[in-house]
Order: structure tokens, then C-alpha cells, then sequence
């Protein structure tokens, strides 16, 4: 792991090749986040690539609401020589979720994106196979949103037999 | 050293089956061969005949589904062995199964899976829903489930989560009464229950999922009779 001072080294490489590619780094327990503008993940996981966190560990998604943009995506990096991690946030709105993929550096990727979107609807522009992975095809709606309701069946027991969702027929 | 002789019961092995070959060589006449006939002949219907072999002979289906499944393994294993009532051959295609034990929770993608897998059975085909998850869909109870009433028939439910092998084990036992045309009513007097039947009363009638999993009510005058 980075210390906050390596942290900021890193944060300031990256601005010197793009100056609108960081927007802000955080530094908390011992983990360090570097956020990110959308448009610029594959640039910056690119560059970490060549420092050597060469291992997409995990790349998951985050609903944040209320708070805008929405929608995040995290994608954890990890040296696997030095026993390094550094975590890339990128953050995206419901209106336009919308995201470069990276599958072309982490072919690994490809599923956990296809979860993300799944899930929360991120779409991750260039990727060879954006469909649902866990949900069936005709599912609507992004469930682990956090305004997607929670859904399920009342229950059938005895005191409800006739009266609820009745038997087979 | 002194021999002792005595007459045998009639209704002895022995005596049964001298008489049995007595009969094969012509000897047995009269009013002896009506009666050895009349002890021989069971009379019984085509349907009960065979609901009874049918009930012997279950061939499960090899299916699982999740966690529930390893208790599913364990019934045809030493402890509490399924062979014993001619159910242990697990078939892999469901053409040649019977029974359809869904061992797990189902989700809307294997939802349509499994009733094809059902509509593939021939009949007579029997459907045991087993643990909390496929009944009612348990801590499961989400968009992602469907409990398995909703998309086929059930003849026997398995609460539990999962439920113990024995547990199982009473499903199968009475399906196979079921199946054999005869299910075990009457089990609140032979367990010294009576009284505790689960009395509703108007008021108490709720449709929707938000009034809570309490479903028995003490109340009436029935209870604690």
C-alpha cells in the first residue's frame, strides 16, 4: 500500500500526463483511493499497469445515493512483486452511466464488468459483450440499485392458502 | 437321551410348506386344498397393486440445487438409507426418473429450466419441494427467487433449512404413503395432539406480506379443547 506521500507522488505523475484525469485521492485506513473522471480510467489503470500493479484484483460496483454522481465504479489494483494495493474510484450518474472498459489491458475484466452492469447499469463503452450475466436476459431494472425495491413473494403458508397466491393449478 | 415330539401349529413355516408340495405332487384333496387355496390368494385391485409398487420403486432424479443438496446426498447414504424402501437408484435423465426432489433454492433464470426438466418426466411423476428456500423462499426472499409453487405442482413440502436427512426421510415416507393411497391423518391422536389445530379467525385473515410470518393463532374455542 502507498503512503498518503506515495499516494500523492502517484496522483501528481498521472496529472503532469493529464491535468483533468484526478479528480482528488483519499487516504483512509491505511488505503489509498485515487478518484478518478470516467473518460480517463483505462489512461490511468494503463499507467499504474507500467508502475507495476499489474493484477485487477476486483472491479465492483457502488450505488452512493443520495449523494451525486450516483453510481461508482472501484477498481482494485495490487503489485503483486512488491505486495502493493491502490484503488481507482471512478464516479458516474444514473442519467449517463457511462464508462470506458478496460477489458484490453485486463482481459479479466470482462466478467466482473458485465456483473457491473448487471447490477447497477454501467455501461462500459467498448466492451465486446455487454449483457446481463446473472439475471435473465429480460430482467428490467438494475437490482442492486438502491431504488430498486427489494421485491420477493408473500409467503404461502396455511393461513393464506386460499387467499394468497394460491395453489398450482 | 429322550426324544420329544410336538405337534406343529398349522399356521407354522414348516407345516405351510409341506403342504405346498403336497399339493404340487396331487396329494392335497378336498376340503385341505380349498383351505391351503384360501390361505394363499390375496385379493386386492389393479390400483392398489399398483400404487403399491409404484410407491416401492421411486427412482429419484439427480438434481441439486444448492446447499440442501449435500442433505439430499446423505439419504441414500448408511445413516439413514433410502435402499432400504427401493428408492436409492438416482437417475440422471429425467426420463427415467420419478421423483423430483428440488433440493435448493430456485432462481427466476432456473425457474423455466426445472420445469422443463419436470415436463420431461413421465408420468406418474411426483415433485418434493425440500427446505425453507423453494418453499418459501426463506432468507432468500428477494427479486431474484421464485418459490417453486408458483410454476409446478408439489406434492410434498420439507421445512427446514436445510432439513435434516431425517427430516427428508419423513417427506419421502409420506409421499410414499401418499402414493400408496393411505396419508398418515390421524397423527394428532396418535401423537396426543388434539387441540392443537391452528384455528383462524376473521379478523386474523391477512393478505400481504407486511403483517408478519405469525400464521397460528390460540383463540376460538377449539384450541386447548
Amino acid at each position: 500500500m502507498p503512503d498518503a506521500t506515495g499516494l500523492e507522488l502517484t496522483a501528481h505523475e498521472l496529472r503532469e500526463s493529464d491535468a483533468d484525469s484526478i479528480l482528488g485521492t483519499e487516504f483512509r485506513r491505511h488505503r489509498a483511493v485515487l478518484l478518478v473522471s470516467p473518460q480517463h480510467v483505462p489512461a490511468v489503470l494503463k499507467h499504474l499497469y507500467g508502475k507495476g500493479y499489474t493484477f485487477l484484483a476486483s472491479l465492483h460496483g457502488v450505488d452512493y445515493y443520495p449523494e451525486e454522481p450516483r453510481l461508482g465504479v472501484l477498481y482494485e489494483l495490487m503489485d503483486m512483486h512488491e505486495v502493493d494495493r491502490i484503488s481507482v474510484k471512478a464516479r458516474v450518474s444514473t442519467q449517463d452511466p457511462r464508462i470506458p472498459t478496460v477489458t484490453p489491458l485486463f482481459p479479466g475484466a470482462d466478467f466482473p464488468e458485465r456483473e457491473v452492469y448487471d447490477m447497477f447499469g454501467v455501461v462500459f463503452e467498448g466492451h465486446p459483450d455487454m449483457r446481463r450475466i446473472l439475471m435473465p436476459e429480460d430482467f428490467e431494472g438494475f437490482p442492486q440499485r438502491r431504488d430498486f425495491p427489494v421485491g420477493g413473494e408473500p409467503v404461502l403458508f396455511t393461513y393464506n392458502e386460499e387467499t394468497g397466491y394460491g395453489k398450482y393449478q | 437321551m429322550e426324544i420329544k415330539r410336538e405337534t406343529l401349529d398349522p399356521s407354522d413355516f414348516r407345516v405351510r410348506q409341506l403342504q405346498a408340495r403336497d399339493m404340487l405332487r396331487g396329494d392335497l384333496q378336498g376340503e385341505e386344498l380349498e383351505k391351503f387355496v384360501e390361505q394363499s390368494v390375496m385379493t386386492t385391485t389393479v390400483e392398489k397393486a399398483v400404487a403399491w409398487s409404484q410407491g416401492n420403486s421411486i427412482y429419484p432424479m439427480t438434481f441439486g440445487l444448492a446447499c440442501c443438496a449435500i442433505e439430499m446426498m446423505s439419504i441414500v447414504a448408511a445413516r439413514v438409507d433410502i435402499a432400504r424402501f427401493g428408492w436409492e437408484a438416482f437417475r440422471a435423465s429425467p426420463r427415467q426418473a420419478d421423483l423430483l426432489i428440488l433440493s435448493g433454492r430456485v432462481s427466476v433464470k432456473m425457474a423455466p429450466v426445472i420445469r422443463r426438466i419436470y415436463d420431461q418426466m413421465l408420468e406418474p411423476k411426483w415433485a418434493i419441494s425440500m427446505g425453507a428456500c423453494c418453499s418459501s423462499m426463506g432468507v432468500f426472499n428477494n427479486y431474484a427467487l421464485v418459490p417453486s409453487d408458483k410454476f409446478m405442482p408439489i406434492d410434498v413440502h420439507v421445512p427446514g433449512c436445510p432439513p435434516r436427512p431425517e427430516a427428508l426421510m419423513h417427506g419421502i415416507l409420506r409421499l410414499r404413503d401418499k402414493i400408496h393411497g393411505h396419508p398418515p391423518d390421524g397423527w394428532r391422536e396418535r401423537y396426543d395432539a388434539v387441540g392443537t389445530e391452528e384455528v383462524l379467525t376473521p379478523e386474523h385473515e391477512r393478505g400481504s406480506q407486511s403483517d408478519g410470518a405469525i400464521n397460528v393463532f390460540p383463540g376460538g374455542d377449539t384450541a386447548g379443547a
